[in-house]
């Protein structure tokens, strides 16, 4: 699978990290070149010499998604540092560029569940947080 | 009518004093913290603090009631995103939406973010009405209508200079309904004759511009828009 990740920060760049010894092709668009030493960072060979693909550029500019590869992408994963750029992107991705699967991250709980209804695949570290944070304070059961 | 608008820069304030000048009913909603203070004072409880693409905020605001949203925040992702919830979730029929960057354009057109206002366009678009070299200029399209308004000035060389309005066989779909002459529009009847130099108004279906350039201004430039 051709995956397409953009946001390089530390759960964008992990997660193409994992995809990409998973044996898929991972391209990651991120608009801070420095953010490709994430990348790097606990691998025995640089990304690319990995078969990496790593573009500069902002996730709004079209040119950028098309240079990263967004055409050819089976899996579209949007995990930017803000909600509304991952969720207008990730529409862009779905609705332009008509890519099959869309993940969105989305750290208000409240519009990750609206999109999620709406048809967007969302995950919500928040939610999660919440949720691990009331069982962990929830009486022993027995 | 109640209005909401997000962002309370220079855009969102004067907007919001106009509104209260016509005795409209507005909210301001102001992301920043510094802003809103700054702004407290000058519109009181019509002033909210928060981020309006939260959904609480919108609700606080009261949103289900709106009659219209303004998004005019300086980031194009939120003035899509809060406009798309509003109406979309809240089903507020009237949206307007900034658009910062013009580049962004074709996202708010894809997610069906409509009217979408860049300042980029609205120079543009004087740019043509002023520069008059340009033989057609858009003043308006009603996309969902499909009409659009077009303003043509007649050239020394065209087809209907001497003719009456009656006698012009325009194409189906196109009508002419003001000539501007002298300085002063007006709406012509069948027997007013058109001259060289006449700024006329059509409204048309989209696409016959060529077709109508041809009575008009056959030599006349066609500003691509």
């Amino acid at each position: 699978m051709f995956v397409l990740i953009v946001g390089a920060g530390r759960v964008g760049s992990a997660v193409a990290k994992r995809a990409l010894a998973a044996g898929h092709e991972v391209s990651v668009l991120d608009q801070d070149p420095l953010s490709h030493e994430r990348l790097d960072a606990g691998q025995s060979q640089t990304w690319e010499d990995a078969n990496g693909q790593f573009t500069v550029g902002t996730a709004l500019e079209v040119d950028a998604l098309i240079q990263a590869g967004i055409e050819r992408a089976d899996v579209f994963i949007a995990s930017t540092a803000g909600d509304n750029t991952n969720l207008v992107i990730a529409q862009v991705a779905q609705k332009r560029f008509g890519v099959e699967k869309v993940i969105v991250r989305v750290m208000d709980p409240a519009r990750a569940d609206w999109y999620e209804e709406q048809g967007l695949q969302t995950i919500s570290p928040t939610k999660h947080a919440i949720e691990m944070f009331e069982s962990a304070l929830a009486p022993e059961a027995g | 009518m109640y209005v909401i608008i997000a962002g309370a820069g220079k855009v969102g304030r004067n907007l919001a004093r106009e509104l209260i000048d016509k005795n409209h009913e507005i909210t301001l909603i102001e992301s920043s913290r510094a802003s809103y203070l700054a702004n407290e004072e000058e519109f009181e409880h019509a002033i909210q603090y928060g981020d309006a693409t939260e959904l609480w905020v919108l609700e606080r605001a009261g949103i289900q009631r709106a009659d219209l949203v303004i998004a005019v925040t300086g980031d194009d992702e939120d003035n899509i995103l809060l406009c798309q919830v509003a109406k979309e979730k809240y089903l507020c029929d009237r949206i307007i939406a900034r658009v910062n960057n013009p580049r962004n354009h074709d996202h708010f057109r894809l997610l069906g973010i409509q009217p979408a206002v860049s300042a980029t366009d609205l120079i543009l678009r004087l740019i043509e009405h002023e520069v008059p070299r340009y033989g057609l200029v858009h003043l308006l399209a009603l996309e969902e209508e499909r009409l659009e308004i077009i303003e043509l000035e007649v050239t020394a060389d065209a087809p209907v200079v001497g003719e009456r309005v009656s006698d012009i066989a325009l194409p189906e779909g196109s009508l002419i309904i003001s000539v501007l002459r002298g300085g002063a529009g007006f709406v012509p009847k069948p027997d007013t004759v058109i001259q060289e130099g006449d700024e006329v108004l059509l409204v048309l279906d989209p696409g016959l511009e060529d077709a109508i350039t041809t009575f008009f201004a056959p030599n006349g430039q066609h500003a691509a828009f």
